[in-house]
């Protein structure tokens, strides 16, 4: 096979080039978003095939994994000074976008749905680390991180929070519906559980094409009491479908924690007869770790796999919930010290001297600078034109379609 | 004694050769339509989903007992042996599941088609139909097509009550984002079926398990692979001026048949096979309203909400009004839920006599002299 480590190395520069070049644009970017240059983070080996860990890797211990049906791997990851230098500026845009958001919709200007992310950005970033855009991604209303993940910019992520044109669905979506089609991201789902059986729907196409691809679905600890989600279980695991369910346990279905929820709280279990992991979600290290095992799982025509990613959510379930009346505000002021993914990951970089506390903090502000930037941008885009309203009802375009009167709609419905 | 013996052996041998899986025997066609040009609709059906299956491989079927047991209704007879398991896919009793899992893969690539045992269960997958099939396209701003068909069995069959028995087409006529057919003839079945498939839309096909067996003779037009019915256009399937009746499915038969009755009394009918619930062709039923200046919508589901009420809502809404002599009659389903016994579920379904009664009350409304110029 050659020498492994000089095969690696190419693929680190290939990597350390893609990376450079997608998260500068991805920061950078201001125009309605159609790069397909993202902040893809990929993790270039694996602590399950030793002769692919990168020469100048590290090896970080992680909290154990649990696990159901299948062998538990073990609990470490080979990170480089490149990764985690990535990771940490991918979760500080999602991490700034999302505070953006919060400020947006208390003055008023996103309406409607807002659900926040940040806490959870781990899971988004460790996901995405360890597939590519030739992968499907689905899931929830909770879900604007998973469009940054999937290469879209703040900008407009932001833009379609505001309902304004240059949004990822031109305004029509908001919150809820982001998609980004190109790299097989599938929305934004607003119906609690729909998205499983959709993200099932998702592996059966990549099965039938035999394209070796997988989809990950995404739901939450809510949802998975969902009798659709047993259904799309069931068929997965029938057909053996390449599925990887990802189940984020940020331990509260809207106020209602898990153990008020679910008889069986053991999520990565609750596949029956799929096999499952449980990862620490506020370390993207042990995320990315264990959806690599996942995906390769899935790929390689096992069937479906289950991973559970226990996490926290800062703010309330959505914009109009302070997120007091069901747990305690030092509940999440400790999980902020002792938890923070951004932090944890900093405290890793730190620890291996691969960057100082100035630097960081220098990034940081950059990040934040760029992202408020965005932000004004997208305040001052134009709402979509009025044509908008009848656009993409069908593929081909409609002529006729009735307003709220007879005559006050697009073309004549009674013709 | 030969012969009964020979009739056991053939029925042994149709049994083995129908439910033998693909590749341990020929494929066996019982209905070959190159040969009959009478065509009983659930061949019709057949044939629609055979030829799109050949035509594109990105088209498959998922349903429940759609393969090895041939369909619940044999209209997919025959295309487990043909295409495999692959692209005829037997689920569990999983409709929302399995629903949604099919709309899911429409959006990466496939051309779904997925069939409901009734429509009666579909309602337990309505949410996957309306919030991710009809909405998304338009929700993520035209990024994501879903190209599917839902099809199987709507309405009224005989004697199957409550719960197996409602009609459709009122609910999901009222979705933007859907398109929705009713064929009534074996025609219908091929050229809106195969329309349906080759659609980029989410396209309800409502069929009618009465019709499945019912045969009528086909051209050689209709017979071929490319005949397509254009969704969104009604079929005037017999001229006349003094009367519009107006219906889909089943009932576009019982509206020829009373017209064929009131015709011996000089009564020109003109009857109008709506096709498509959703786009509507409210233009055919306005001009012909214009025309004939009176006008009975035929349906079987519930009368309020329906698709009756929708069409005269259409008729008030445009100068057709300025033209009726009488006021519309609906002649719908009753108010009930389907009852069992078999006389009162006569009297919960629209018959021959309603039909012709709301003609009547129709005409009757008519002043004086218009009756005369009808004769």
């Amino acid at each position: 096979m050659g020498c492994p480590w000089l095969v690696f190395s190419n693929r680190l520069v290939r990597t350390t080039f893609h990376l450079k070049r997608g998260l500068s644009q991805a920061v950078k970017s201001d125009q309605a978003s159609t790069t397909t240059e993202a902040p893809h983070v990929s993790s270039g080996g694996s602590s399950l095939h030793p002769q692919e860990i990168p020469k100048d890797a590290v090896k970080f211990p992680l909290k154990p994994f649990a696990t159901h049906l299948i062998e538990t791997p073990e609990p470490v990851a080979y990170a480089t000074k490149e990764q985690l230098l990535a990771y940490h500026r991918t979760m500080t845009v999602m991490r700034r976008s999302e505070i953006s958001a919060d400020l947006l919709y208390k003055a008023q200007l996103v309406r409607g749905f807002c659900h926040l992310y940040d806490g959870q950005e781990a899971t988004a970033v460790g996901i995405e680390s360890a597939i590519t855009f030739q992968d499907a991604l689905i899931t929830a209303y909770r879900n604007h991180c998973q469009q940054l993940g999937r290469g879209d910019t703040p900008f407009t992520v932001l833009s379609e929070l505001l309902g304004r044109y240059t949004g990822c669905s031109k305004g029509k979506g908001g919150s809820m519906h982001l998609y980004k089609a190109e790299n097989k991201y599938f929305g934004g789902n607003g119906i609690v559980g729909a998205q499983v059986p959709l993200g099932t729907g998702l592996a059966f196409a990549e099965q039938y094409f035999k394209t070796g691809n997988i989809a990950v679905t995404m739901y939450g600890d809510g949802a998975a009491n969902q009798g659709q989600v047993a259904e799309a279980m069931n068929m997965a695991a029938l057909w053996k479908l390449p599925c990887v369910y990802v189940c984020e346990n940020n331990k509260y279905g809207m106020g209602t924690s898990t153990d008020r929820a679910s008889a069986n709280t053991n999520f990565y279990t609750r596949g029956d007869v799929i096999p499952g992991i449980r990862v620490d979600g506020m370390d993207v290290l042990s995320v990315r770790e264990g959806m690599k095992l996942a995906a390769e799982y899935a790929r390689s025509g096992k069937g479906p796999i289950v991973l559970e990613s226990v996490t926290y959510r800062y703010h309330g379930h959505s914009m109009s919930d302070p997120g007091l009346s069901y747990r305690s505000r030092e509940e999440i002021t400790e999980m902020r010290k002792r938890a923070d993914p951004i932090e944890l990951v900093k405290s890793r970089i730190l620890e291996q001297g691969w960057s100082t506390e100035k630097e960081l903090k220098a990034i940081e502000k950059e990040i934040r600078q760029q992202v408020d930037e965005m932000t004004e941008k997208a305040k001052q885009a134009s709402l979509p034109p009025l044509e908008e309203l009848y656009r993409d009802i069908y593929v081909e375009g409609i002529q006729h379609v009735r307003g709220t009167l007879v005559n006050n709609g697009l073309g004549n419905y009674l013709a | 004694m030969s012969a009964k013996y020979l009739k056991i052996f053939r029925t042994g041998l149709k049994n083995f050769l129908l439910n033998e899986p693909r590749g341990s025997c020929r494929h066996f066609h019982l209905t070959s339509l190159s040969q009959a040009s009478n065509v009983m609709c659930r061949d019709a059906l057949n044939s629609a989903l055979d030829e799109e299956l050949e035509r594109d491989e990105r088209v498959c079927i998922i349903g429940e007992e759609v393969g090895q047991y041939q369909g619940a209704y044999k209209v997919t007879r025959g295309l487990y042996e043909k295409y495999g398991s692959r692209r005829i896919v037997d689920t569990p009793i999983s409709e929302m599941g399995f629903t949604g899992l099919a709309v899911g893969a429409a959006f990466n690539g496939l051309r779904p088609i997925c069939e409901f045992m009734t429509f009666n269960f579909a309602m337990q997958a309505i949410d996957q139909i309306i919030n991710s099939a009809a909405k998304t396209h338009y929700m993520c701003g035209g990024q994501i097509k879903v190209p599917i068909v839902f099809r199987g069995p709507n309405g009224a069959a005989a004697a199957v009550a409550a719960q197996h028995s409602q009609c459709y087409a009122a609910w999901y006529g009222a979705v933007p984002g859907l398109k929705v057919v009713a064929p009534y003839d074996a025609e219908d079945c091929r050229g809106l079926l195969k329309s349906a498939i080759r659609d980029d839309n989410p396209v309800v096909v409502l069929e009618n398990e009465i019709m499945y067996g019912k045969a009528f003779d086909l051209s050689d037009e209709v017979l071929s692979k490319d005949f397509l019915i254009p969704i969104g256009k009604a079929k005037i399937m017999r001229e006349g001026n003094h009367l519009t009746m107006v219906s889909f499915s089943k009932l576009v038969g019982f509206c020829l048949q009373v017209a064929d009755k009131l015709a011996s009394e000089g009564i020109e009918c003109e009857v109008i096979n709506l096709r498509s619930i959703r786009p509507m062709d409210r233009g055919t039923i306005i001009r012909s309203v214009k025309k004939t200046h009176r006008l009975v919508t035929v349906e079987e589901g519930f009368p309020f909400f329906g698709v009756g009420s929708e069409i005269a809502a259409s008729i008030f809404e445009s100068d057709a009004f300025d033209y009726l002599d009488a006021p519309m009659q609906r002649v719908t389903g009753a108010d009930v839920p389907m009852p069992y016994a078999e006389n009162i579920e006569a009297l919960a379904k629209p018959s021959i006599e309603d039909i012709t009664k709301a003609c009547r009350m129709v005409l009757e409304g008519a002043i004086p002299k218009e009756k005369a110029k009808a004769a």
